[in-house]
């Protein structure tokens, strides 16, 4: 693992503060190459965000990105958002991640906090489906309104169903 | 492949004497045509960054009498569609095509425009010969200028020798209700 | 007061607003972008932007294909500058499996990224001047990109996009006629460059016409996560090169010009100073080129000298390995930025150590940057809308992935 001194020290010093601030919400704490993550309970998580962006001590104003996640095996956790913050004025960058059974897929949003956040959770709602509480305007924004399904999802396929050329004659079996 | 011999200085078949020149009318129409075709650039993604170094000088599709680009349909000859066309964009394109007035062509530019490209996805239309007809593909991704200019001098070919009568022919008149457009 | 009259005055009073489609695919709007804007007159009240129209599902392929098949689809992000995205994906994979680059790549990969930043710049720089009704500029200029092209054609094969560098370095050494184009490059560069400045920057009209044009202020720049020479021009000098030096970065000496009012004007301006910032990366890395092998030494993701693959075992197994897709690649999730031509381009990869990522997620600069649109153009003019559209150069491959 090539993890050096200043992301330990940003992941300790991180880690303090929020067990401090809030016992219950870190659920695990790792550091992964050259980030500190933080896994945290979905229901702080509003909470634990407006602190780190907020907080004097923390101050991670700038939202790097968002991405979310799709598990199927691992139940009541299937899915989850990564956030990356950032601390533009000490160049500190830590990753936040909550998971969410399927049967629930609310998250709240971070619209509030960030303009940014709207349409990257937009995004995130076309490819996966996530609930995000809160968001003004949550419709899809790359694929067609009419799409039923979310694609990035594992149980569906890459391939365009409409293609009949590609059979096994293509390929001289 | 086709097997077309491409003449730059094209001279129609006629009769020639002192002072005149006699040929038929669909030659003197196509050779017009052929000469001062007005692209609609239909630029998507990358193939559209190629077609701008077409345009620039140091490939200068004006050589070829096409660099009044026509942005709208109503006036354009030639609709070059260059880049991936979504499903998303599919209407769009056709839409486009409808408006353009007879004569047209259309030159499908690079993989994604011909066949979808790399991208056998669920997003993207794979060719845009499944919603608009194609006079001339141009296979690449993305193709080099050369091989745009290539694909131009192709379609002048076709625009020279095509017949007058050709687009109110039923031939044509059922090629495009295979695409549904009336 | 008659009907009449009453009639008249409400219809006064009602103010009456026109609805303006533009876009897909409107001649000034370069690339598919569709904004429905509520117009009042010539003012623009308010906007709807639609995106999605070349959505390619970059991130569903990119879990369906081996590592090393990833590069071509990085080179469809931001195709006027795709090394910058190849570099970028290589050195992610490289983070992942821990894999040290020899400083020559390095520093060859410097100059490629710096070659198409400049391709980049050009593009954008001499589209705000095609869209104010310089046309000069940009049948002048855009000769260099010509240039630029052939050295990418000399040291890959390809012109746009590139697929350059391997997993652990780079795919061959520059030839011969590489570095001579290069040098050639590298003296006629400075006087097009120049002389393309001196053409418009101080012209009146470019002036009036970008001053104040689309306009944001640093603190809303940053709420709506800019990066790159948009959010420089707002005036934070937060520069990926500087902040998280890859690459050898840290061993060149270059400023990151700032601007002030983030509006048009600012935006082309520190592009053009970045191009000449990128020239002086250039010739130091040249300069200061060092000697040693052009890639690291990792089997397992670097293709095997093709003479060898023929006559040795162990060649013949890597390279089978490496084109059937079956490396071993260690699990974990890192994430990797570069400086992109229009900001921070980032890759989060997770992997479970099967044969191609588990999830790969870029963080698209414009497609991030873009959602500002509506606030920077509403209550101006619509020909600003469109000049702020150009110079916040939005790729729609990169903003609909």
């Amino acid at each position: 693992m090539v993890s050096n001194e200043m992301t330990i020290q940003l992941k300790e010093k991180i880690e303090t503060l929020l067990k401090e601030k809030f016992p219950n919400a870190v659920l695990n704490v790792s550091v992964e190459y050259d980030f500190p993550v933080f896994e945290i309970e979905k229901n702080a998580m509003l909470d634990v965000i407006t602190f780190l962006k907020n907080a004097p001590e923390t101050g991670f104003g700038f939202l790097t990105t968002m991405a979310g996640l799709h598990y199927p095996d691992n139940a009541d956790k299937e899915f989850g958002m990564m956030y990356q913050l950032h601390k533009l004025e000490t160049n500190e960058r830590i990753r936040l991640k909550v998971f969410t059974s399927k049967n629930d897929l609310k998250i709240p949003s971070l619209t509030h906090l960030w303009p940014t956040a709207n349409w990257m959770e937009r995004q995130e709602y076309d490819f996966f489906g996530f609930n995000f509480t809160g968001h003004p305007n949550l419709v899809r924004i790359l694929n067609m309104d009419e799409m039923n399904y979310f694609p990035l999802r594992k149980e569906y396929p890459l391939e365009d169903g409409s293609r009949d050329d590609k059979n096994d004659k293509m390929f001289g079996r | 492949m086709s097997t077309v011999d491409i003449k730059p200085e094209y001279k129609p078949e006629g009769v020639e004497g002192a002072g005149f020149f006699a040929t038929s009318l669909d030659k003197v129409v196509g050779l017009a045509r052929a000469n001062s075709l007005w692209p609609l650039p239909f630029a998507t993604s990358c193939c559209g960054i190629e077609f701008m170094a077409t345009m620039a000088s140091h490939y200068d599709l004006s050589r070829f009498g096409s660099e009044r680009l026509s942005f709208s349909p109503r006036q354009a000859d030639l609709l070059m569609v260059m880049g991936t066309i979504s499903k998303k964009l599919a209407p769009v394109l056709r839409q486009v095509y409808e408006q353009m007035a007879e004569p047209k062509w259309v030159l499908s530019m690079g993989a994604c425009a011909s066949s979808g490209g790399i991208f056998d996805t669920y997003s993207v239309l794979q060719g845009i010969d499944r919603v608009i007809p194609v006079d001339v593909y141009i296979p690449g991704c993305p193709p080099r200028p050369e091989q745009v200019l290539d694909g131009i001098l192709r379609i002048q070919e076709l625009s020279k020798n095509e017949s007058l009568r050709m687009r109110n022919s039923p031939e044509y008149k059922a090629k495009l209700a295979l695409y549904g457009i009336e | 007061m008659t009907k009449q009259a009453e009639s008249n005055q409400t219809t006064e009073s009602e103010k009456v607003y026109n609805i303006i489609n533009l876009g897909p695919t409107h001649p000034a709007t370069h690339g598919i972008f569709q904004n429905i804007l509520k117009m009042d007159g010539e003012i623009i009240m308010d906007a709807e932007p639609t995106v999605g129209y070349i959505h390619r599902a970059f991130e569903k392929i990119a879990e369906h294909r081996p590592y090393n098949q990833i590069t071509p689809l990085t080179d469809r992000l931001n195709y006027c500058s795709s090394p910058i995205n190849n570099m970028g994906w290589h050195m992610t994979v490289e983070k992942l499996i821990g894999c040290e680059v020899p400083k020559r790549a390095q520093y060859m990969r410097v100059i490629i990224m710096e070659l198409s930043r400049i391709a980049d710049h050009v593009i954008c720089t001499t589209i705000i001047g095609q869209d104010t009704g310089a046309t000069t500029g940009f049948l002048y200029f855009f000769q260099m990109r010509e240039k630029i092209y052939e050295i990418f054609e000399e040291i890959c094969g390809a012109r746009l996009t590139t697929n350059i560098g391997r997993i652990g370095g780079m795919e061959r050494d520059f030839s011969e006629t590489a570095w001579k184009k290069l040098d050639i490059f590298m003296k006629e560069f400075p006087e097009y460059l120049s002389e393309f400045q001196n053409l418009i920057e101080r012209n009146r009209i470019f002036m009036d016409r970008t001053i104040d044009c689309g306009p944001i202020s640093a603190e809303r720049a940053l709420a709506y996560g800019f990066t790159g020479p948009n959010l420089r021009a707002a005036g934070v000098d937060y520069d990926i090169r500087v902040a998280m030096p890859y690459s050898s970065y840290e061993d060149f000496e270059f400023n990151i010009p700032v601007g002030q009012n983030g509006d048009t004007y600012d935006r082309f301006m520190v592009r053009i100073q970045e191009m000449w910032e990128s020239l002086s990366i250039i010739r130091q890395a040249v300069e200061k080129m060092p000697e040693g092998p052009f890639h690291a030494d990792v089997p397992e993701f670097y293709l095997p000298n093709k003479e060898d693959v023929y006559s040795k075992m162990e060649a013949l197994i890597f390279h089978f390995k490496i084109v059937m897709g079956e490396t071993d690649v260690p699990k974990g999730e890192v994430y990797h930025s570069v400086e992109g031509g229009n900001g921070e381009l980032g890759f989060y990869l997770v992997s479970d150590g099967g044969r191609a990522p588990y999830r790969l997620h870029f963080r698209r600069p414009c497609f991030i940057y873009y959602q500002a649109y509506p606030e920077m153009i509403i209550n101006g003019l619509l020909s600003d809308a469109i000049l702020t559209l150009s110079s916040l150069n939005v790729i729609a491959g990169e903003l609909d992935a």
